[in-house]
């Protein structure tokens, strides 16, 4: 495995820019998500990794070599597909194969790693049968067996899981971090899922219009949120468009005045996350925020439960209260306070904009 | 030792279950439905395979005259092609012309065809169309174009193009290329691009992707074509009629000939020998790939 460096890479199709000049350094053994809704040009990115498409400006190196100009096939890149691209031709042993055999090695040492590629995946019994006669969890596996029977220095995943139903999704997604990490794989996954790309990431980079908006942890991009974009993309906001009075001090559009921990003053929007938020009878003395409200709209998600709050004529507020079990959830037009710690919300100043 | 497991078959979309999904009925009206449908198909087989049957049968015949009852059976007229040498030399003639023009045409339509389906430019469908050309075009008048094309090129070069090999086999690669193209098209279509991209990544150069993945997933678009053009050009006489030279009989070309002159079963005799060699190549190519999942 090796360091994987992409320096101010950028793709242009014609006018449109699907990269726009994106670095990136993933270290050795790291596992990083590229999040972001489709177009965003997370595919393109993974696509010039792997060779299958050239930037217009930029480098992309490999374990310090440069591969910029090198075609797919000279790359050491193992890449598992979103459809798995099995070669339908060929027993899942001879899939296996394909790399190794496609570097002339030996035929006795194929042998043993495309055996020791299928233990990785616990497929060792299946090596003789055909692609389509496996379920598309097991052709998964394959796939990703395949990938890495041949060493590559780099591991892509580009959406491996979408294809899978969600039970099993949330199997794999442990087993393929699991094995990551246990062989020090250098890994670029893409996915628009951002609880997959939560469980699965060492770091985030999410992604929008070809550019990067953040790079971080979870508790980064969770905790504090670079613009407005990240904040709605991952996690769920809810947004109060307004302006920053004074120092400390939001007035919403609605007329609400709201405390924060912002010193900058001007136009501003203030994300609120659902579960940051109190729902109570009364004021509650302990939080700086307390706004009385009417209950418009209830879902019930089983372990949570969202209540759609009207605190203004403009404004609503999406609060998530825990489900336990008691009778203490107010109905539709229920009249109830909505607090929350000033540190609970995030602004961000500037025009409402993304 | 894993149990083998049959291979998941494409649902068959048959007569029976589109008729039940368009419209449900009643038990008796699908019993006269059912009733319907096979005597249409029986009446259209029998249509195709009476003349067949009538030649073969007619090939046994003992007396020269073809008159009906037979007067008796014999082999005399399959020994009679053997004696005599037009069609021999057209039988060989033929067959080679066959597999030299399918031959060529595949080397030339398979490329083609993956570019038309691959690469996007301009006139792409009215280059895809015109490749389909020769199969819409009658053969007099692909023969008689040919013709004139011959004449015209030997006019303005000095080649001996007009009735050689080489021309003969040109206008022959033109009535195989539309089956190639049509077919190996048709194959590409089903192809999931990122298998090929997957073998790129596992190591494999634009070659090795194409022999090892490409090539095999439309075997049997590629088999199917090499059938159809074999059979197409095996079998043709109209733009033949034209272009060949003197002395180069193909076997059509022969079998026209000894009409003009008799009419005695040694033709049945042909007929039944061309139709036997076309089965069996059929169904040599049916054991390799399924022929009814492509055409």
């Amino acid at each position: 495995m090796a360091r994987l460096e992409i320096d101010r890479v950028t793709k242009r199709y014609g006018d449109v820019h699907a990269v726009r000049d994106l670095t990136l350094d993933i270290a050795d053994g790291e596992f990083v998500v590229l999040l972001g809704p489709s177009g965003c040009g997370k595919t393109t990115t993974l696509r010039v990794v792997a060779g299958f498409a050239e930037p217009t400006l930029g480098a992309v190196r490999l374990g310090g070599r440069d591969v910029t100009r090198l075609p797919p096939w000279k790359r050491n890149a193992g890449l598992v597909f979103q459809s798995y691209a099995l070669f339908p031709h060929l027993t899942v042993a001879r899939n296996v194969a394909f790399g190794l055999e496609m570097r002339k090695v030996e035929a006795s040492e194929i042998k043993g790693r495309v055996a020791d590629a299928l233990r990785l995946v616990r497929l060792e019994h299946l090596g003789e049968r055909l692609p389509r006669q496996l379920s598309g969890g097991q052709q998964q596996r394959v796939a990703l067996a395949r990938a890495l029977a041949f060493r590559p220095d780099v591991l892509l995943l580009d959406e491996p899981l979408s294809n899978l139903d969600a039970k099993l999704r949330q199997e794999v997604r442990v087993e393929i971090r699991e094995l990551q990490k246990r062989l020090g794989l250098t890994t670029v996954m893409v996915t628009h899922d951002q609880e997959e790309a939560l469980t699965m990431a060492d770091r985030l980079v999410v992604m929008h219009d070809g550019a990067v908006r953040q790079v971080g942890t979870q508790a980064d991009l969770y905790e504090r949120p670079g613009d407005r974009f990240v904040a709605g993309f991952v996690g769920r906001s809810t947004f109060i468009e307004g302006e920053i009075e004074a120092p400390g001090r939001f007035r919403s559009a609605g007329g609400l005045a709201i405390a924060c921990k912002e010193a900058a003053t001007g136009p501003a929007t203030l994300a609120l996350r659902p579960e940051r938020i109190v729902l109570a009878s009364d004021p509650q003395g302990s939080m700086d925020n307390n706004l009385a409200g009417v209950v418009e709209f209830v879902s019930y998600l089983g372990a949570t439960i969202d209540m759609h709050v009207r605190i203004s004529p403009k404004e609503r507020v999406i609060v998530q209260v825990a489900n336990q079990g008691s009778g203490r959830i107010p109905g539709v037009g229920g009249r109830i306070y909505v607090a929350w710690a000033a540190e609970g919300g995030i602004v961000f100043v500037g025009s409402g904009s993304d | 030792m894993p149990v083998p497991i049959r291979a998941a078959r494409p649902m068959r979309w048959d007569g029976e279950r589109r008729r039940e999904i368009l419209m449900p009925r009643t038990a008796s009206s699908r019993r006269v439905g059912r009733v319907v449908l096979n005597s249409a198909a029986a009446f259209t087989l029998a249509y195709i395979l009476t003349p067949l049957a009538f030649v073969t049968w007619l090939a046994f015949f003992r007396q020269e005259i073809p008159a009906f009852p037979p007067e008796g059976y014999s082999l005399r007229w399959f020994r009679a092609i053997a004696d005599n040498d037009r069609f021999v030399s057209g039988f060989v003639l033929s067959l080679e012309l066959a597999v030299i023009a399918t031959s060529i045409g595949l080397c030339l339509g398979v490329p083609a065809a993956l570019c038309l389906a691959r690469v996007r430019f301009s006139g792409r469908e009215a280059l895809s169309s015109l490749l389909l050309l020769p199969l819409v075009v009658p053969g007099i008048v692909l023969g008689i174009a040919l013709y004139v094309f011959h004449v015209e090129v030997e006019l303005a070069t000095g080649l001996p193009v007009l009735g050689s090999l080489a021309g003969l086999i040109a206008g022959h690669v033109l009535i195989v290329i539309p089956w190639t193209v049509r077919l190996v098209m048709a194959s590409l279509v089903g192809l999931d691009r990122s298998v090929e991209e997957a073998a790129q990544s596992l190591g494999a150069n634009r070659f090795a992707t194409f022999r090892r993945v490409t090539l095999p997933a439309i075997r049997p678009g590629v088999v199917a074509a090499a059938l159809f053009g074999f059979v197409s050009s095996f079998g043709n006489l109209e733009m033949s009629l034209f272009i060949v030279g003197p002395g180069r009989t193909t076997l059509p070309i022969a079998i026209l000939q000894y009409l003009e002159w008799k009419i005695d079963p040694t033709i049945a005799a042909v007929s039944v020998l061309q139709i036997a060699l076309i089965a069996t190549a059929m169904l040599i190519t049916d054991r390799f790939v399924k022929i009814s999942q492509v055409v």
